[in-house]
């Protein structure tokens, strides 16, 4: 059975008269790696700011372990809240050893030196530390903060774009790391990112954010699967809309026929997401549909095609097709699953 | 052809894009001031080696171990009370809610505009023996007897009350410009704000709080008006008496003394200023500090920042004031002060023109032609720093006097000394306002058919003339500001705002020297009054 590690209800927090976060909530379960994903300027950093105490909200509550941290009339300083925090640019004291930026949050009654050697030998930096931050590389660095932040063993760990300062050669690597760290440490983490690929990758639960709301929560595979709103849909990466209508027979797209019931009235419009794996060029010469560009990725090729509408669809190809911009070709939809649509009010329609 | 063209480019040396003639003129230049830059050390050095046994011995006696003591001890006193008042000061105009925290801001570097022997002649004209104070408490109490300004707590509080800003300015761009996470680092590893402050802010502002006390005891050095005014005997003034009562060789050798201290503490500061580089990390402060709440504190907060303006600025302002209205009923008012002010302006003006052309030459090499050679040559710029003026005033004079008659009591061998005195800083400008311009504009050009010298006249010098205009004021309200080497080299009956001041304070005629002083300080605020707008600008 699993607790509730962190609990922020109806949070709001405006700066001058911009609302930076408004009417959220979400629950991190115990022992969980939680993605809040979003867009920059959507307040994702703010609402990990207004849980770490760095910032007073103008409304709402945050519990940490069961505790009340803010409520109206309530407030505990940071540093009472026993949160641990990885900033965005690491943060790590310039003046202090690697050792003694560990150990710095440490309190009197531990065995520092032990927690120090554990925690450094975790994140692999047994052999350095006596060296000065400046004298690390940016992932080392990384990892640096993430075992000052771990040492005191905090009830939350919060991570701000944590990879964001990393050339992306050493990316895959360090997300690697952090991730089979956080996992061994079995600590509850929440991390912000704007990477949806990052958080796809590293969590156990996201909640997608959009102008200082909750748009969706759930596992990577319900939200990328399933995204509740055209923006969480076109968010989760490469995606394009098709205009289409109800018919009895199923959905009318001017590139074709899909047969999928939707739970509204025959007639009614909708819009599609495809992704470009739903979608496939056929060379024809009849063909309704131009080659605009081709993006070469190596493995595969990307292709994007104008429909007669004038809309833009997107198609992965084998690397061996080459078609040429201006090419006629057939676009055909084939996604061998039912596709997202959404309603004229951009709300997701159910599959019937 | 084209190929050995090609190579040459690809190899990246340097491209030779000056012409033979146009190099050989700048380094014409160059070793004209070399040699007029060593001069001067050069000069005090032969003069004290030729100087009589008795010279030396009176070196060797304890008057003068007395003097380095008094000196050093001024100047570290000073140093600590500048940062006990200018470290809170700086805490709490950029960190925390005070009211009027903008206004505070502006404010509390002001003193910097105050010249040194100013500021020591209001104060001694409200606390000294014929002074306001006393003035008063004779007539409402009889009493005429004051505790004994003069001497070290006068120089003391005056030196604190004028040169605290040097760290302020330090400590608090250290304090805006450092990455808030640090401290949230700290909050969030379960440290309270007052330990955070000890054991993470504190060791970040030791830089800032070193350099800025250096500054301080620096100009605590090379201080001849405020030592002079509150006779306090430190290097300068008994440099000055020296020199007074012909007794020249003891002046050089005591000079030298003088510059050798300086020395230390300059290489002191450049020692800190490199190691300061490494306390710099991050990628970069993201976010503006979060301003600390201070509550009820606000009130003490607030007593203590009116309380040192109020001393620093507002005091010596009212007096200003009081004085002239003083003078102007008196009917005393400012004789020959339009003369002095003209004189002020030209030799001030001259001075300006002939340093910034100087500069130019030297910052282009050391910015265009990085090397050995032009890294030598800027530092022997720089070295001029550890000449306090009443130095390079004094080796002046022995140069004149025996090798260039001519050259003695004329406009020109004042030029001479201004340029010694404040060519660094001028170098300084107009090197910063090069680095600004990308050698690719230049190469641009180049590549359009220019030739170097229409290079520079047609892309350098109209992107550089902001700077050079900068750089000119700068050095003109310095140079007006300047006493002992005007004081000492200025032509028979040339009077300047500052000698006319000088003179009047130590005839102790208060009213008459309220006119040039308030002339100076109303000069000398137009460049901090720019220079607070800009730091304002970066702030916000």
């Amino acid at each position: 059975m699993n607790s509730i590690a962190v609990r922020c209800q109806n949070l709001s927090k405006a700066y001058g008269g911009v609302q930076a976060v408004r009417h959220l909530s979400l629950t991190i379960p115990t022992g969980q790696i939680l993605a809040l994903l979003g867009p920059s300027g959507c307040g994702k950093t703010t609402t990990l700011r207004l849980i770490a105490g760095f910032e007073r909200p103008d409304a709402g509550r945050v519990e940490i372990g069961e505790q009340v941290m803010v409520e109206s009339g309530v407030f505990i300083p940071p540093e009472k809240r026993q949160v641990g925090m990885v900033f965005q640019n690491y943060a790590l004291f310039p003046h202090l050893s690697l050792a003694d930026n560990v150990a710095y949050g440490l309190g009197r009654n531990e065995n520092r030196p032990a927690r120090v050697r554990e925690v450094l030998a975790m994140v692999g930096l047994s052999d350095l530390g006596a060296r000065m931050p400046h004298e690390l590389s940016g992932g080392q660095q990384q990892r640096v903060a993430l075992a000052r932040a771990l040492a005191p063993r905090p009830k939350v760990l919060l991570l701000d774009e944590p990879f964001s300062g990393l050339d992306v050669g050493l990316r895959e690597q360090v997300r690697a790391d952090v991730a089979r760290i956080l996992r061994q440490s079995g600590a509850t983490v929440l991390f912000v990112t704007h990477n949806q690929e990052e958080a796809l990758l590293m969590s156990d639960q996201m909640v997608v954010m959009n102008d200082g709301q909750v748009e969706q929560g759930g596992t990577p595979e319900d939200v990328f699967g399933a995204p509740a709103t055209r923006f969480v849909a076109e968010f989760m990466g490469k995606t394009d809309f098709l205009s289409g209508r109800v018919t009895a027979d199923g959905l009318l797209t001017e590139m074709g026929l899909l047969s999928q019931r939707l739970a509204l009235p025959i007639g009614a419009p909708v819009e599609i997401a495809v992704r470009p794996d739903d979608v496939r060029f056929i060379p024809d010469v009849d063909g309704s549909a131009r080659i605009v560009a081709r993006y070469f990725q190596g493995v595969l090729n990307l292709y994007s095609a104008r429909l007669p509408s004038g809309r833009l669809v997107h198609s992965y190809q084998a690397h061996t097709l080459t078609l040429a911009p201006g090419a006629s070709v057939r676009a055909i939809i084939d996604p061998g699953h039912s596709l997202v649509c959404f309603d004229e009010h951009a709300g997701r329609v159910e599959v019937v | 052809m084209q190929m050995a063209e090609a190579t040459r480019f690809e190899s990246g040396t340097p491209k030779p894009w000056l012409s033979r003639w146009s190099t050989l003129a700048l380094w014409g230049v160059v070793a004209l001031l070399v040699s007029t830059l060593l001069l001067p050390t050069a000069y005090l050095i032969i003069r004290a080696m030729s100087a009589g046994s008795d010279a030396w011995q009176n070196l060797f006696r304890l008057r003068t171990l007395e003097t380095v003591g008094r000196t050093v001890w001024l100047a570290f006193s000073v140093t600590v009370t500048s940062a006990m008042v200018a470290v809170p000061l700086a805490w709490l105009t950029a960190r925390t809610d005070l009211p009027l925290r903008r206004m505070w801001a502006v404010v509390t570097p002001l003193p910097l505009v105050i010249p040194s022997y100013v500021g020591a002649y209001l104060f001694a004209s409200a606390f000294g023996p014929r002074g306001l104070l006393q003035q008063w408490l004779e007539e409402s109490f009889g009493i005429t007897r004051l505790p004994d300004i003069y001497g070290f707590p006068g120089a003391l509080i005056v030196l604190t009350l004028l040169s605290y800003p040097y760290v302020l300015l330090s400590v608090r761009a250290t304090l805006s410009g450092m990455d808030p996470a640090l401290e949230e680092a700290s909050r969030s590893l379960g440290q309270s704000p007052l330990t955070t402050f000890r054991r993470v802010t504190l060791p970040l502002l030791r830089p800032a709080l070193g350099a800025g006390g250096l500054l301080v005891a620096l100009y605590v050095l090379r201080d001849f008006g405020a030592v002079a005014i509150m006779r306090y005997d430190t290097f300068t003034r008994v440099i000055y008496i020296a020199y007074r009562s012909f007794d020249r060789s003891q002046a050089a050798l005591l000079a030298l003394v003088l510059v050798a201290l300086t020395l230390i503490f300059l290489a002191l500061e450049t020692r800190l200023h490199q190691r300061g580089r490494y306390f710099q990390s991050g990628v970069g402060a993201a976010r503006p500090p979060t301003l600390v709440r201070l509550g009820p504190w606000r009130w003490p907060a607030l007593a203590f920042c009116g309380g040192v303006v109020g001393v620093s600025l507002v005091l010596p302002a009212g007096l200003l004031v009081y004085w002239l209205l003083r003078g102007l009923n008196a009917g005393e008012i400012i004789p020959a002060l339009s003369q002095a002010t003209w004189n002020s302006v030209l030799a001030s003006g001259l001075g300006a023109m002939t340093i910034v052309l100087t500069a130019l030459p030297v910052a282009f090499l050391v910015v265009r032609r990085p090397g050995r050679i032009t890294r030598l040559l800027e530092r022997l710029t720089y070295s001029t720093f550890a000449l306090p003026g009443i130095v390079v005033a004094l080796a002046l004079v022995f140069f004149g006097v025996n090798h260039a008659p001519w050259l003695y009591q004329t406009l020109p061998l004042l030029l001479i000394a201004y340029g010694l005195l404040f060519l660094p800083q001028a170098v300084g400008a107009v090197r910063a306002s090069l680095l600004q311009i990308h050698p690719s504009f230049e190469e641009a050009a180049r590549s359009l058919g220019r030739r170097p010298a229409q290079v520079f006249l047609t892309i350098t010098l109209p992107l550089l003339r902001p700077g050079l205009i900068s750089a000119a004021s700068l050095v003109f309200l310095t140079v007006m500001k300047e006493l002992p080497a005007t004081l000492i080299l200025a032509p028979l009956g040339f009077k300047t705002l500052a000698t006319a001041l000088w003179s009047a304070v130590s005839e102790a005629f208060f009213a008459q020297a309220a006119a040039p002083a308030l002339l100076l300080v109303l000069l000398s605020s137009l460049p901090m009054t720019f220079f607070i707008l800009r730091e304002q600008r970066v702030d916000s």
